[in-house]
């Protein structure tokens, strides 16, 4: 009789369990793509899916695969013209744009000027709170300090519209392929958290129907039959499948339950190349990292800041950390910006302040000491959960066997902890820095960076002669004139050192062996639509 | 009994309340603006900041922003996360899977465990026995992340029995294999306690009475061995339950499950209060349901407790 009820507790119980499991499973199964479709890796978008709030990768992806700019970058970061007809300036502060007539969405709205001028007017309105507001500062009528309207942009004609700028500015044109300056339809703006949920876009791919975005799972995209770009899809479409961990990822690539991955999890990077074969990419990106001296410290500024940050840049042996710590993951530097963006250089004046040169680094160190005497410990800080213990240590390790003087990292916990200290200026020590590109141009590993007062210069560098340099090549419609200005300006830079240039981080992705055609942008994304599968 | 339930529940009302005071204020001191860390290297203007700030009443001192967290939750609203989506869509979303995730893991681990840890028992040290001994040893030694990245590369890359990762919808069949490696751990606990709890029982006086009495080792076993060293087992599983729940995180990274706890990790990354004490408010709701079902369960084992109460 007890036995039974005991029994019946446990099949009771079985049964529930049962229950809760089937009555759960009925989502369907995964994978099986149809041929032809691309898996590859992503991560759940921060923000809702709206050009101008989205600042991060993982929705940046997904944007630049189902709109169309009015120009996009092909492998090399050249702009091509997407939907623009043409861009054409006379002055660089006046720049009129023709679209293509016969565009539209994938909803069959109508791609008209207005279809820009809205959208960013909306994304440029400061109660509005985007992200990316900060791409249309140059743009007239654009305003920090309260809402107003971007007067600097206006409608000729429904195929025509004009962007007068607050300044000359030679590579705008060159922005213009960033997700932020995408169109957006009219009915975006009935209810705009609807449309960031479900965007309707004008690109080579479009969302697979309704909810083909499952959170923190997958988006799938199809294809775009009204796409009529330098973009067109030669596939049947894209499934970004959405990773908490590299590793996960990784394991799916070896798995082949993924087809593309742009990026090699840290503990398989000895071994990808030979896991691979031939399916493997490493190759710089456009990102650029470098750890920043604040000249308020004492010791780092002036004559005497400027002779002991030469001699730290020349006591770090750069290859060897690349080579060791990253498994040749990074590629040291040898300016301020990327190898992938057209203007880069090998070879400024002064960029021998790059190479490991150690006796040069004491001597520089004497001088500045003779100066004024060093005191104290030298110290990079970081933030923890980032994985940049490793090269901290390396780096000061370097420094401190160079130099002779005390170095170390200093962890913070988290990185908006270390964020907040170095915007607020609180920060006692140098701290790590870092920069990935809006878009492929020269300008922006530099204006926002070391002008003065600019946005992200964190070190609060100020040189004259840096900033004119920069505007001279701004106004500079001739792009290769434009580049050897910046050059010119960077070469300022090498002397003063507003941050110790490090090294590029490197693009590590592989491919499956079914798909063919994988290369990866100036942005580190492969270029999804050239890629073939079966 | 019913007065029992009810004082239960009355109960859980300071848990529940300490627990998302406690957990509110632990995010708030987290150091640093997560806002600021949404922007990477990148600085943000200070006014957009500002407007983000008041959205999510940041510029608020920590006692209002419980406030408004507490009026919320009594309004049915558990707040918004920094993607814009409300937190009830997140938890609803990310419970079911791992709940089915834990329920797979616990029935594995009480039916296998139970009866390795019986034959155990009875043919105490045996070749079965001193085997699962050295085995259980072993599961209970090796980090559970080891266990997951070998079976998912032994399993899953090598072998291709099962998909290495968990696919889209979370599949039962995906999920098989993350419960089998997030049981491993307490299938080797309930193995060793099913075990000395059958041994001791063996030894005691109703057991020699019952095959005294004749009867047979059919019936003596299930009903007399089992049903009695089965009452600390039940309390172990019971509170493995809560276990199961936190130590899904790191089998939910591995496998890229879905689920709450790598959902839990990145808002913890993140820095979102709302969804961090949401999340772990209905953790805990669920674990003082399932040590309340276990409490209850003691009654049906053992009479003298039902009785006493």
């Amino acid at each position: 009789m007890k036995i039974r009820r005991i029994g019946l507790g446990a099949t009771a119980l079985l049964a529930a369990g049962a229950l809760v499991l089937t009555g759960c499973a009925s989502g369907g199964s995964g994978g099986g793509a149809e041929s032809g479709v691309i898996t590859t890796n992503g991560s759940e978008p921060q923000n809702p899916l709206i050009p101008t709030n989205t600042n991060e990768t993982g929705g940046g992806k997904i944007l630049d695969a189902i709109f169309a700019g009015l120009v996009y970058y092909d492998g090399e970061g050249a702009p091509h013209n997407d939907v623009a007809e043409s861009i054409e300036t006379d002055d660089a502060q006046t720049y009129t744009v023709t679209i293509k007539d016969g565009l539209k969405f994938t909803n069959d709205e109508p791609v008209t000027s207005d279809s820009f001028i809205d959208a960013w007017n909306y994304g440029a309105l400061l109660s509005n709170a985007h992200n990316s507001s900060y791409f249309f500062e140059d743009i007239e009528g654009f305003s920090w300090d309260e809402d107003s309207e971007l007067t600097g942009l206006k409608k000729v004609s429904d195929t025509e519209f004009t962007i007068t700028l607050t300044q000359p500015l030679a590579d705008f044109p060159l922005r213009l392929g960033y997700s932020a300056f995408f169109p957006l339809p009219a009915s975006a703006f009935d209810d705009m958290d609807a449309f960031g949920a479900n965007p309707v876009g004008n690109g080579p791919y479009m969302l697979d129907g309704e909810g083909a975005w499952k959170h923190d799972e997958k988006i799938d995209l199809a294809v775009n039959p009204d796409y009529d770009g330098g973009r067109k899809a030669k596939n049947d479409g894209l499934s970004i499948v959405f990773y908490a961990s590299q590793d996960a990822a990784y394991a799916d690539l070896q798995g082949e339950n993924l087809d593309v991955l742009d990026a090699i999890p840290s503990a398989a990077l000895g071994t990808y190349q030979s896991d691979l074969g031939d399916r493997w990419v490493n190759q710089p990106a456009a990102i650029f990292q470098s750890f920043t001296i604040p000249e308020r410290l004492a010791h780092w500024g002036g004559e005497e800041g400027k002779l002991r940050r030469a001699a730290l840049s020349m006591a770090i042996n750069r290859a060897e950390i690349t080579e060791v710590i990253f498994q040749d993951t990074r590629t040291p530097a040898s300016d301020f910006t990327s190898p992938v963006i057209d203007g880069w250089s090998d070879s400024l004046k002064g960029a021998e302040v790059l190479a490991y040169n150690p006796e040069e680094a004491v001597k520089l160190w004497a001088e500045a000491d003779a100066i004024s005497p060093w005191e104290g410990e030298f110290q990079i800080a970081y933030n923890a959960d980032g994985g940049h213990a490793e090269w901290v240590d390396a780096v000061t390790d370097s420094v401190k066997n160079t130099l002779g003087i005390e170095a170390s990292g200093a962890p913070y916990p988290t990185f908006a902890e270390a964020r907040t200290l170095i915007t607020s200026r609180e920060i006692q020590t140098a701290f790590r820095t870092g920069w990935q590109a809006d878009y492929p141009g020269l300008f922006n590993f530099l204006g926002p960076l070391y002008a003065t007062n600019a946005g992200s210069n964190d070190g609060d560098y100020s040189n004259a002669e840096f900033d004119a340099l920069l505007k001279q090549g701004s106004t500079t419609t001739d792009i290769a004139e434009a580049n050897g200005l910046f050059q010119q300006a960077q070469e300022i830079l090498l002397q003063d050192l507003p941050a110790i240039p490090l090294w590029y981080s490197n693009v590590n992705g592989g491919w499956d062996k079914d798909v063919e055609g994988v290369t990866f942008g100036w942005n580190s994304v492969p270029l999804y639509y050239e890629i073939t599968k079966g | 009994m019913p007065r029992y339930i009810m004082w239960r529940f009355l109960q859980a009302i300071p848990v529940f309340l300490g627990t998302t005071f406690l957990i509110y204020f632990m995010v708030f001191a987290m150091p640093g603006d997560p806002l600021l860390a949404l922007f990477g290297d990148k600085t943000p203007n200070p006014a957009v900041l500002e407007q983000l700030r008041e959205q999510y009443h940041l510029n608020e001192p920590f006692i209002v922003q419980y406030w408004y967290y507490m009026t919320g939750l009594f309004q049915g609203d558990f707040g918004t996360a920094y993607s814009g989506e409300p937190t009830t869509e997140i938890l609803a979303r990310t419970f079911p899977v791992t709940i089915r995730l834990a329920v797979l893991a616990l029935i594995f681990q009480s039916v296998a465990g139970i009866a390795v840890g019986l034959v155990s028992g009875l043919r105490k040290g045996g070749i079965f026995d001193s085997s699962f001994l050295i085995i259980s040893l072993v599961f209970l030694s090796l980090p559970i992340f080891v266990i997951a990245f070998v079976a998912q590369f032994v399993f899953g890359i090598q072998l291709g029995w099962a998909r290495t990762t968990v696919g889209s919808g979370a599949p039962l069949q995906d999920l098989i294999m993350p419960a089998i490696v997030l049981a491993t751990v307490s299938f080797a606990q309930i193995v060793r306690l099913t075990r000395s709890s059958v041994i001791e029982t063996q030894q005691l006086d109703f057991v020699r009475t019952a095959y005294g009495k004749g009867l047979s080792r059919g019936r003596v076993i299930p009903v007399h061995i089992l049903r009695n060293s089965l009452i600390p087992v039940t309390t172990y599983i019971g509170t493995d339950f809560g276990v199961l729940l936190v130590g899904a995180t790191v089998t939910e990274g591995i496998f890229n499950v879905p689920g709450v706890g790598r959902t839990l990790y990145q808002a913890i990354i993140r820095g979102e209060g709302p969804t961090v004490v949401s999340f772990v408010t209905v953790m805990v709701l669920i674990y003082l349901l399932v040590n309340l079902v276990v409490d209850l369960l003691y009654a049906v084992l053992d009479p003298r407790i039902r009785y006493v109460k």
